[in-house]
């Protein structure tokens, strides 16, 4: 009695694999324990994630808190195209690719030669021991960055500035001079996150088989040019995917890191789209207008991603989704 | 015999030749990183009577004090923000390892009817997003403005982590699933005895993410928070760092404490630290391919 129930549903599955009407009722009550622990998760992207997308439509309104989301009259693309015609809209892409680009073409071959030197080096526990260093400031939030960077670079008791004085130079404003200000901001992502970067190659790296690199030295192949032949070919797919990847996120210059470092003084190279688009949207009340520039930020990077996956699929036979 | 002795001994030499820059790029990387916070400590000790005559990068071994740690770890408000910090990230990690592991779980289900819709509708919200303001508004009106859920119920699943989750309980054999099914054990019980004791390295490494998130987090409590008493560490840092007056956010008495500039960077080192602690737990798993490629179906 007992085996034919537990028995009954498992032989049908097997002996009837058409869909008959009646059979996809039945599948989704064999599930509902599977849905009840969806359940959690489905709220939470309803709410959290489609939720917003519903109260993006005051980006078309003239948004009045009085009236209300749904309340506030209708106004087309007016708020679109303000932003694109005013006269801050250059400088704000300009900053946020500016900044964006330079970050990529820098960062990466700092990532790539760290990836290296790391296979490279003979000596396995050094080489944890600048991992475990390298890795470290990823996890820093830029506020204790702040902190670091202000240690080195304050006018008055900054280390850096320390030793201009002593050789004579004036003290530099590092953080308030607009010059100044983008070499933090690259050089300080470059600092932070370069071991991290490094990961992902090293990881490459270490998958080649070794035995590549032996036959290639009997045949006489320097270490250089075995780094030439073997390592960076077999890293070149990864390079290309995360190239692809970080351009696709192209308008996200760092919001986090700008945020915090960034003043009044700066605000002409610093102020990338995410900055501008907290203060008119939060501080200014300009709801309508910065939730059109979100819009505008989301459009284009979900373009982007999409085919800077397509391309990654086709370039280096690999993808995110 | 000879031309060989003198091939290999050149060999040597080249590699010698190799060797110096690889490691010296290592070194260099490494003193480039660890120099900046050795001077934050260095700052940090630094006392009274010596922060006159400017901060050195050595510490004189008889000259350096605790004072700023104990000020800041006595003071209410840094206090008050600590345990901030703890609440928002022991909330915050428990929420997020409950929703992911149970919508994780689920999608790694592949019979469920549905599951490509789900899995369509979520990877739409990982590459479309509308920014800050809607997201402010939504909070707002669900009344969560003053609560420590602010912060917490809008990133309560990353899809990045969720997806690496689901991937991992995938390749969990469906011998073993099946297995138990057969002897009567429930879907909960499936997940509870059997996936999730599977799974305690991904679920400490993706925890521990989560964790960092939480404990770095700072602009959420500047935009959800108006009653400073619930600002956490971070945001209390910040504020430390730009006062040109100390005594708003912490009781400074300058005359029997540690240079201001030493209570800065006592406070970075303390913000720091639960990460040094917690860092080398995370750094095991790394290297061990768990987040590498996760996303992909």
């Amino acid at each position: 009695m007992i085996t034919k129930t537990v028995t009954a549903p498992r032989t049908e599955a097997i002996e009837k694999p058409d869909a008959t009407p009646r059979r996809p009722f039945r599948r989704v009550w064999q599930h509902r324990v599977i849905y009840l622990m969806l359940l959690p998760g489905l709220l939470y992207f309803a709410i959290f994630r489609y939720g917003p997308l519903y109260l993006a439509q005051i980006a078309f309104k003239d948004f009045q808190p009085l009236l209300g989301v749904e309340g506030s009259p209708w106004i087309g693309f007016d708020n679109f195209t303000s932003f694109i015609n005013s006269y801050y809209f250059s400088q704000l892409m300009f900053n946020t690719i500016f900044i964006s680009v330079l970050k990529l073409v820098l960062g990466i071959p700092f990532a790539i030669i760290l990836a290296i030197a790391l296979s490279e080096t003979r000596f396995i526990k050094f080489s944890r021991f600048v991992q475990t260093v390298t890795y470290l400031p990823h996890f820093l939030s830029w506020v204790v960055m702040f902190g670091v960077l202000l240690a080195l670079l304050s006018p008055s008791d900054g280390l850096v500035n320390g030793v201009i004085s002593s050789t004579g130079g004036q003290p530099i404003n590092f953080l308030a001079d607009p010059d100044w200000f983008r070499v933090v901001i690259i050089g300080s992502d470059i600092w932070k996150e370069s071991g991290w970067g490094a990961i992902i190659y090293l990881a490459a790296l270490l998958a080649i088989d070794p035995t590549l690199h032996e036959a290639a030295s009997i045949d006489g192949a320097s270490r250089l040019q075995r780094i030439w032949h073997i390592s960076l070919p077999a890293i070149k797919d990864v390079i290309v995917l995360v190239t692809l990847l970080r351009l696709g996120n192209i308008l996200d210059a760092g919001f986090s890191q700008i945020f915090v470092l960034y003043s009044l003084p700066v605000y002409s190279v610093a102020d990338v789209i995410d900055t501008w688009v907290y203060r008119q949207g939060i501080i200014n009340f300009q709801f309508g207008l910065a939730t059109a520039v979100g819009i505008f930020k989301g459009v284009i990077g979900l373009v982007l991603l999409v085919v800077a996956n397509k391309a990654a699929k086709r370039f280096a036979g690999s993808s995110l989704y | 015999m000879a031309t060989t002795t003198i091939s290999r001994s050149s060999k040597i030499k080249k590699d010698w030749l190799f060797d110096l820059p690889v490691n010296l790029v290592l070194v260099l990387v490494v003193l480039v990183i660890l120099v900046p916070l050795w001077f934050v400590l260095v700052v940090s000790l630094t006392p009274l009577s010596q922060s006159q005559t400017g901060y050195n990068f050595f510490l004189s071994p008889t000259n350096w004090s605790f004072e700023a740690y104990r000020q800041l770890l006595t003071d209410n408000a840094f206090v008050r923000a600590l345990v901030n910090s703890l609440i928002i990230t022991v909330m915050g990690v428990t929420i997020n390892i409950v929703f992911t592991v149970l919508t994780a779980y689920a999608l790694s289900v592949k019979t469920l009817p549905g599951r490509n819709i789900f899995m369509i509708l979520i990877l739409f919200t990982f590459l479309f997003n509308v920014g800050l303001v809607p997201n402010y508004l939504l909070v707002k009106n669900l009344g969560l403005i003053d609560n420590y859920l602010a912060v917490i119920l809008p990133g309560a699943i990353s899809v990045y982590n969720l997806f690496v989750m689901k991937t991992f309980f995938q390749n969990i054999p469906e011998g073993l699933k099946e297995a138990a099914t057969i002897d009567g054990a429930s879907q909960f019980q499936v997940l509870w005895r059997i996936v999730l004791p599977l799974s305690v390295p991904i679920l400490l490494t993706i925890g521990l993410f989560y964790g960092v998130t939480h404990w770095n987090e700072f602009f959420l409590p500047i935009l959800y928070f108006n009653n400073q008493d619930m600002q956490p560490l971070p945001v209390l840092l910040r504020n430390i760092l730009t006062a040109a007056n100390m005594n708003e956010y912490v009781d400074y008495n300058a005359v029997a404490s540690a240079p201001q500039q030493a209570l800065k960077m006592a406070a970075v080192l303390l913000t720091m630290i639960p990460m040094l602690i917690v860092y080398p737990w995370i750094q095991k798993h790394f290297t061990k391919g768990v987040l590498v490629g996760g996303i992909k179906e």
